[in-house]
């Protein structure tokens, strides 16, 4: 929680004049932070290919990339709650939920289109999205505990609804989007993963998506720059909320009903976050970076299992590596950001008058405009 | 200056700690008998591929289990949940009530936190509605909280129950907290025990290293000599599931099998697909694949058919939707059970000792296996997927509907 | 439980360093006083229609029995709250909580088991220490977010235990279980170990400097900087006070329950629930604002609506719903009255929003 007080003076005043700030500095910054996940995901890459040369593979890698897939979704959803000064810790219980609400709507309609509960769950979704944003921006709740309680809201509602598991099963129909393949050969969670990472990298280039890191950087002066920041914020949680959702299409396809489909999902998602160069509390770092995070997560993942180190160990190893590639990319931004900075700029002042506190998550109150 | 030798310092020392983490997962990877802690106790090519034995593996209950697995049980043969196993009876006339009618039965449940207990605990209700002179049944719900059972166990025996129900949620943890609640009112405790024979009865199927053993017998039978095993485990550190595996890794010490992998699922179906798919890219083929639980095998399942290869031989779990697997798809399979009929038992044992009759001291019930040749008997349709076939419960009042079935 | 309720009010430490951003800095700790009235009264209105409900459907809500059971389950969560109350007023966060109290009735009860009780204490406050440092210099040294370091000590801990125990291990001698089962009169022993803690911890976050560094770090790490605040070290030292809170709930809980378990931590949650009891309590998640009292009647709402639940019988799952409801509904509550003064003076002059 200290990192983020590290926010450069430069990306301050580029929030002050947000809308109009030069794009090709933010993204030159954006790719700065990215740096160093590129390199993680290059060296995890390398090492799964010494592991396994069958790995690259078109099959073998194609079903790495389907593996990834719903984490890559997460990641882009949660990213966009991040970079704007908040957090989304409900997305593993919507995740569960969405699975289960799934196999209960199958146990009820059985000859469901699956486009029509795919469409319930991504409505459903968004909604749960709507209600935390809403929470966290009229109501002023740290998102923290916002989706803290909506996580122990939804999957106590998922289970006290469906009576602890689910009556349907999910039909084929339903699973091909996570499990089958388009053409013989292309997973179709593949495409899903691409469509989602376009469609986020699309938000992020438009007006919507500057707004957003103006929001992160400082809700304050994003306001004074005209910015509704409560919109802005409640439709980063929709997004978020209604990616969360496709990732359940897409683990409820890949691997059926599960009373725990989710689980952990919130602390990976968040993990591939800050593993992309995203910083906590809002403000800075690139959607492709995060997603980047993610697959650097999964490829990890793959590589300890690969690897056969003693089950039990992994987890030991997978702390291990977190930390040192945060600690990396804190580090390795810190100095660019020093080669950077003109000479004799000093100490950046960027607290401005009355503002006590200006990053992390309690800032959630916008403007009411 | 000084800040940037630091911070030029600190990408250093975090940048050598990730390359060291990375080489260090891909230096081990062609030699996994050499991989650290797990395979340090085990030099010789007997066990090779299993790891070191569990520390909490007990030869003489393996060998008992093992027994009165070839046992007939005695009792109703329609009933498995009344049958019990070389039972030595005890006298319960000290607790006999002298109106028997109302009844209040208190019951500390470990927890609801996977679809068994779900079962099991519909199971346990169904059973109470069955006996008109049970007038109140209290459950207190702990939540997986060692720290909240002990609380509710002192709760519930100060607040008045003729009788106390235990499913502890730890074995160790909680025998404190029996130990006092036996001194004021009789305990039934069932599926985990306590450290303690303080309970009337101890109600519990055979045990976890029946249910290994089963599993990998089937596969030691089915899969041919130097076949490649796959063994999936939920999570390390689980006593029940501990003994599952250290009597499957007896059995396949003894087998010309070669167990290629030993990895932990955590309960999840898609990190169990992952790691089958893995392993096959890794290995080539897979001869058979063992599972301590069923949670996961359609996941294993569907793994195999993904990568357009046939299903080897595989152990399940009594849980629906493999079942259905099973039979659509025509496995090879087995499927040991660890019944949730056991959830009946209990309440069957509450009430003979407040009418003051006699029951075991340790209530063994059969534990049995579900086979090519009776996998019909238990495969009923329109049951949810995650419900456990073995629960005893098809003749009770509100079947299928109160279990969420059609 | 009412040795804590009738401590001051705290009135937030007098500023003694004139440095003007110091001054800053520490304005914000007045205003705490709100919340942590706030959170108790919310405490006294749960117990109240705890009791109105428990008593409408035919049960009895003030018992003795369930008076003790409500402070028993206060012990654990509230030692873990108070440890995480010092980490975040300080702008941090310890996520690994929950695996190092695991680990921590693992070594003591092994501890206990072969060499003697005191080494068993000393063994688990050394282990405390070794995370605490460890995730203070991750998070000030590596500048790793709080959030990433200690989810990934959580992780290195988590591997640490599947590696090394199987199951439960070890046995605590009668003579320490006393400490979980004992009490004087209706108040179980463990509880004034709570207060002890509680106590002393509310005394180095409001009486002494080192707790003035605390608030200011927590409030605006770049002003306490500024004004000569080893921000720093003030971080480790308030991880290093958490984990030591952390390794006394691994005590307590060794002693309740009579050996080590490796879920003993993890399977309640600790992480979580004890941030959102800090939270409930009053304490700004972003730091510098709230402290231990708040904390407190923070653990003491949700032992008091668990205990309720339990007299309902209330079906888990919903248990689950009410709980989430609650914490935010709380939050909502009185967050509302302190912030909306502030919203307008920060944007006066921003006429164009």
């Amino acid at each position: 929680m200290s990192a983020p007080t590290e926010t450069p003076d430069t990306a301050k005043s580029a929030a002050g004049k947000a809308p109009t700030a030069a794009t090709g500095t933010r993204i030159v910054r954006a790719l700065g932070t990215g740096i160093p996940v590129y390199l993680l995901l290059a060296v995890l890459l390398l090492a799964l290919l010494i592991t396994d040369p069958g790995f690259y593979e078109p099959d073998s890698f194609l079903s790495f990339v389907k593996r990834a897939a719903p984490l890559v979704i997460l990641a882009a959803g949660q990213y966009l709650v991040i970079v704007c000064g908040e957090f989304d810790l409900s997305v593993g219980a919507i995740v569960t939920a969405g699975v289960v609400v799934a196999a209960e709507l199958y146990g009820s309609f059985p000859d469901a289109h699956w486009l029509v509960v795919t469409a319930i769950l991504l409505v459903a979704g968004g909604l749960a999205g709507l209600i935390s944003g809403l929470i966290t921006t009229v109501l002023r709740v740290p998102s923290f505990i916002t989706t803290l309680g909506m996580m122990l809201i939804l999957e106590g509602a998922a289970f006290f609804w469906t009576g602890g598991s689910p009556q349907g099963v999910l039909p084929t129909a339903f699973r091909q989007l996570g499990r089958g393949t388009a053409f013989g050969w292309l997973p179709w969670a593949v495409v899903a993963c691409l469509v989602a990472g376009t469609a986020a990298v699309l938000v992020m280039r438009s007006d919507f998506g500057r707004t957003l890191v103006a929001t992160g950087d400082s809700d304050r002066a994003a306001a004074l720059a005209g910015v509704r920041v409560i919109r802005v914020r409640t439709v980063a949680f929709i997004l978020s909320g209604a990616a969360a959702a496709l990732a359940a299409v897409l683990v409820g396809g890949f691997s059926g009903v599960s009373a725990q489909a989710g689980r952990g999902y919130e602390f990976e998602a968040i993990t591939a976050v800050v593993l992309g160069g995203v910083v906590l509390g809002g403000g800075r770092g690139s959607v492709v970076a995060a997603m980047a995070g993610a697959f650097s997560l999964q490829a990890l993942f793959t590589l300890l299992n690969l690897q056969g180190v003693s089950g039990a160990l992994e987890s030991t190893v997978q702390g291990v590596i977190v930390i040192a590639a945060v600690g990396l990319g804190a580090a390795d931004w810190s100095r660019l950001r020093h080669r950077r900075t003109p000479p004799g700029s000093g100490p950046p002042d960027r607290t401005p008058p009355g503002t006590t506190h200006p990053t992390g998550t309690h800032n959630s109150g916008g403007t009411p405009s | 200056m000084t800040l940037i030798r630091n911070l030029r310092g600190r990408a250093l020392a975090a940048g050598a700690a990730l390359l060291a983490a990375v080489l260090v997962t891909s230096c081990t990877s062609d030699a996994p008998a050499e991989s650290p802690p797990a395979a340090s106790g085990s030099g010789s090519t007997a066990d090779a591929g299993t790891g070191k034995q569990s520390t909490f593996f007990e030869q003489a209950e393996y060998d008992r289990q093992l027994a009165l697995a070839g046992e007939t049980p005695e009792g109703p043969a329609d009933k498995p949940w009344e049958q019990m196993l070389n039972p030595q009876m005890t006298d319960t006339s000290q607790y006999k009530m002298a109106d028997p009618s109302g009844i209040e039965l208190c019951f500390s449940n470990a927890g609801v936190f996977n679809p068994w207990r779900q079962v099991g605990l519909k199971n346990m209700r169904a059973e109470v509605k069955l006996h008109k002179e049970i007038t109140k049944f209290t459950v207190l719900d702990a939540q997986g909280k060692d720290d909240k059972q002990i609380s509710d166990i002192q709760e519930l025996s100060a607040r008045g129950c003729d009788a106390l129900i235990v499913s502890p949620n730890t074995t160790a943890t909680l025998t404190p907290a029996v130990k006092q609640a036996c001194g004021k009112l009789p305990v039934i405790v069932f599926d985990r025990g306590v450290e303690t024979d303080c309970a009337v009865t101890f109600v519990n199927p055979i045990g976890g290293y029946a249910y290994g053993a089963v599993a990998a017998d089937f596969l030691v039978e089915k899969v041919k000599p130097k076949g490649k095993i796959l063994a999936l485990r939920i999570s390390p550190g689980v006593d029940v599931l501990e003994t599952r595996w250290s009597a499957a890794k007896v059995a396949f010490d003894k087998s010309e099998l070669d167990v290629v992998d030993v990895k932990f699922t955590d309960g999840d179906p898609a990190k169990a697909k992952s790691i089958v798919t893995d392993a096959l890219t890794r290995h080539g083929d897979i001869d058979g694949v063992w599972m301590d639980s069923g949670a996961t095998a359609v996941a294993a399942v569907e793994a195999f058919e993904d990568a357009g290869k046939d299903v080897p031989p595989i152990t399940g779990e009594d849980q629906q939707d493999f079942l259905q697997a099973w039979q659509d798809k025509d496995l090879t399979a087995i499927a040991p059970a660890y019944p949730t009929f056991q959830w009946r038992t209990p309440v069957i044992a509450a009430l003979d000792i407040l009418k003051g009759q006699k029951v075991p001291k340790e209530w063994k019930l059969p534990q049995p296996t579900i086979t090519q040749e009776n996998l019909a008997d238990y495969l009923k349709p329109g049951m949810p997927p995650l419900h456990y076939a073995m629960c005893g419960c098809e003749s009770m009042p509100g079947f299928p509907k109160d279990w969420g079935g059609k | 439980m009412t040795t804590v309720e009738s401590a001051p009010a705290p009135s937030g430490p007098p500023p003694k360093q004139t440095s003007l951003s110091m001054k800053k800095a520490l304005r914000s700790v007045r205003r705490s006083v709100d919340p942590v009235v706030g959170v108790w009264l919310a405490a006294l209105a749960v117990t109240v229609l705890g009791w109105i409900v428990v008593t409408a459907q035919g049960g009895s809500f003030l018992t003795t029995a369930n008076a003790v059971a409500i402070l028993q389950n206060c012990v654990a969560l509230g030692l873990v709250a108070v440890g995480q109350s010092a980490v975040i007023l300080t702008g941090s966060l310890d996520l690994s909580v929950a695996y190092l109290i695991s680990l921590g009735t693992l070594v003591a009860a092994e501890t206990m088991a072969s060499g003697g009780v005191v080494t068993a204490v000393i063994a688990v406050l050394a282990l405390s220490v070794a995370v605490g440092l460890a995730n203070g210099l991750i998070v000030t040294g590596l500048k790793v977010n709080a959030f990433i370091a200690t989810l990934g000590m959580a992780f290195i801990l988590r591997g640490w235990i599947e590696d090394n125990y199987t199951g439960p291990a070890g046995e605590v001698p009668v003579s320490f279980q006393r400490l979980g089962y004992d009490r004087i009169g209706p108040v179980p022993v463990s509880v004034f170990l709570l207060i002890a803690v509680a106590a002393v911890m509310w005394l180095i976050t409001r009486r002494t400097r080192l707790g003035h560094h605390m608030y200011a770090t927590g409030g605006d790490e770049h002003a306490a900087r500024l004004s000569g605040v080893r921000t720093g070290r003030t971080v480790v030292i308030a991880h290093v006070l958490c984990s030591l809170c952390v390794g006394a709930a691994a005590l307590f809980l060794a002693a309740r329950l009579g050996a080590g378990a490796p879920w003993a931590g993890t399977e309640a949650r600790y992480d979580l629930e004890s941030i959102a009891a800090v939270v409930l309590g009053g304490t700004a998640l972003a730091g510098g604002r709230g402290g231990v009292a708040g904390t407190l009647g923070g653990v003491f709402v949700l032992a008091v609506l668990d205990s309720v639940f339990n007299q309902l019988s209330v079906d888990p799952f919903f248990k689950n719903v009410v709980r989430g409801v609650v914490i935010i509904a709380a939050v909502a509550i009185y967050a509302r009255p302190r912030r909306t003064p502030k919203a307008p003076k920060a944007l006066k002059g921003g006429g164009s929003a």
